[in-house]
């Protein structure tokens, strides 16, 4: 081994670094998020499992259909109607943002610039 | 390069069947473990591996002035002398690719004429790859730890700063398809460079090549569960792994890929990780005029056996046969008639140890 006071803390430092998510989370996964069901309603825009993986992609398209070609009919889910807006209409059902949507933004660290703009019905601002 | 697409193909294939026929807790629990514990392993070992060979001599490109008289200007980054001037230089070859910064192409112009011009693009392309490789991988963090630290959230901030498409596009996915296109494109289209091509330097390209596109399918086309992978991932941070429901198969062929290329890595070129730390043409201080490096491997009896001395030991024969010699052999009272027998090699080296000429 030469210059072996350079190199093996090096490498130490190196392995320390690829196994630290392992020491940073100490071998606990924390807590699951459970985004709360809405109450009174059983189905969503889509199916549930679509909506887990592509609820982006329903908003992405309603904010094209509203805005760019004007088309704000109303989608019926279980013969009820509702918007087609995120204020007005995903959050009718999931009433509480912060314990429905951001349940699982925080889990997975993500944060929709959408509120930059849009406001949650129940806060004041 | 057939063979190389085909080897990614065959992972692939590996991988999407492995999970429609229900192995994904071999894929999602067993594989990447394995994967980590032999890319650890085999880095430990090439890293030490390295170590242990000698470096009995000061071998650094010397692309600059080097350390000189006073007023001699020294080009500390390009010809370092010193333990920190060395260290400058790293941090520029690490952080900044200067030798491929350096690079230089050569053209037959009419005449013929040689010229050389500078050849930027391997430097610009590399280091974006590189770059966004990192910020790409930092990014994955937020899969890894819980919670997430708000670093994580800044780089995705920054990463998504124009707000391209819901959810949004990160610039750097853009950048590594780019970049990556380019140095294989590099590989086929220049000549000289397809000609030292060889499936060791494709295949790392397809294979990162592979994982890029699985992870921009995961995230913008097919749109997977990141709930339930994050689920997965932590599993696997925490050693508690479970296999969540749900999980597409375009999941575990990105996962797939990536054990692959942690399995791969320390056996192949990609482990310039840790050998461009380890190269002695860069991190070796220029200062063989300056400090005597001894071979490690020499037998310390052997003492240094100087010009002077070997002269001393065999002036008599020299002399004899005519070889110069820098002292002459010191006025002799009376020649002698019959000098050079070879057996009398002892005694006449004793004799010449004896001249009064090794007193000076
Ligand atoms: C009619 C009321 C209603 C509206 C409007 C609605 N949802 Fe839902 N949503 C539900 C219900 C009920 C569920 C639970 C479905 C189930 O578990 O089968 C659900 C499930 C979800 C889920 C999956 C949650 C989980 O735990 O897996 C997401 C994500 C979601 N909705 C997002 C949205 C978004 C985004 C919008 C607006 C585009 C929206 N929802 C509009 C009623 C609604
Ligand atoms: C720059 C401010 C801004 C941002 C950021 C923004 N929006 Fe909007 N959004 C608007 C405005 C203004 C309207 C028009 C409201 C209307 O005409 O009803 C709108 C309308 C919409 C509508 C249809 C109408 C309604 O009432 O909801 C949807 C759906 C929508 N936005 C979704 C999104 C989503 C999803 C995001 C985040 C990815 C987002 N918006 C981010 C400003 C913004
Ligand atoms: C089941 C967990 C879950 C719930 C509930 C949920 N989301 Fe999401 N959402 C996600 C995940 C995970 C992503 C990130 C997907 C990715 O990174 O590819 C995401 C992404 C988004 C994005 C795109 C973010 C971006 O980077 O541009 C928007 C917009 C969004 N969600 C809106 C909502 C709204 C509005 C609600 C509440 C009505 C909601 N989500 C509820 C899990 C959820």
């Amino acid at each position: 081994m030469y210059d072996g006071k350079l190199i093996i803390p090096g490498l130490l430092i190196f392995l320390v670094l690829m196994i630290s998510p392992i020491l940073f989370n100490g071998l606990d996964a924390g807590p699951v998020p459970k985004p709360e069901k809405p109450v009174g309603v059983t189905k969503c825009v889509k199916s549930a499992q679509y909506m887990r993986t592509s609820h982006m992609k329903v908003l992405d398209d309603w904010r094209d259909e509203t805005l760019r070609d004007g088309d704000r009919t109303p989608v019926e889910i279980d013969g009820v109607k509702y918007e087609k807006s995120l204020m007005n209409g995903c959050l009718k059902c999931h009433t509480d943002k912060k314990k429905f949507c951001d349940e699982c933004h925080v889990y997975t660290s993500v944060k929709p610039y959408c509120w930059d703009c849009h406001y949650v019905p129940k806060e004041t601002f | 390069m057939k063979h190389a697409i085909l080897a990614v193909i065959v992972l692939i294939g590996v991988a999407w069947l492995g999970s429609l026929v229900g192995l994904d807790p071999v894929f999602g629990m067993v594989f990447p473990y394995v994967a980590l514990a032999i890319f650890l392993g085999g880095f430990t070992y090439r890293i030490l591996n390295w170590a242990k060979s000698p470096v009995p001599f000061r071998i650094p490109t010397t692309s600059g002035q080097g350390k000189s008289l006073d007023w001699v200007k020294q080009d500390k980054l390009d010809c370092p002398a010193t333990f920190w001037q060395t260290v400058g230089r790293m941090l520029l070859e690490v952080f900044a690719f200067r030798s491929l910064f350096k690079n230089t192409k050569a053209e037959i112009h009419d005449g013929p004429k040689l010229v050389y011009g500078s050849s930027k693009w391997l430097w610009l392309f590399g280091l974006a790859f590189h770059y966004t490789f990192l910020i790409i991988v930092l990014r994955h963090l937020r899969l890894f730890l819980n919670p997430v630290p708000g670093i994580i959230g800044q780089i995705e901030f920054f990463d998504g700063l124009f707000q391209v498409g819901v959810p949004v596009l990160y610039q750097t996915d853009i950048i590594f398809v780019g970049a990556v296109t380019y140095l294989f494109l590099r590989r086929v289209l220049i000549p000289q460079v397809k000609y030292i091509s060889f499936a060791a330097d494709y295949f790392p390209l397809f294979l990162i090549f592979g994982i890029a596109v699985t992870g921009i399918l995961m995230r913008y086309i097919f749109r997977v569960d990141v709930v339930s992978i994050k689920q997965l991932t932590m599993g696997l941070a925490t050693f508690s792994p479970s296999i969540p429901a749900n999980i597409g198969s375009i999941f575990y062929i990105h996962l797939f890929l990536v054990c692959v290329l942690l399995a791969y890595f320390p056996f192949s070129k990609l482990m310039h990780l840790g050998g461009v730390f380890l190269s002695p043409t860069r991190n070796l201080a220029n200062n063989n005029r300056m400090v005597r490096h001894v071979n490690p491997w020499n037998d310390p009896s052997i003492k240094p056996h100087s010009y002077a001395d070997y002269e001393d030991e065999f002036r008599q024969f020299m002399a004899d046969a005519d070889i110069p010699l820098e002292k002459e052999l010191p006025p002799e009272p009376e020649p002698e008639p019959e000098p050079a027998a070879e057996e009398t090699e002892k005694p006449a080296a004793d004799a010449a140890a004896e001249t009064p000429a090794e007193k000076e």
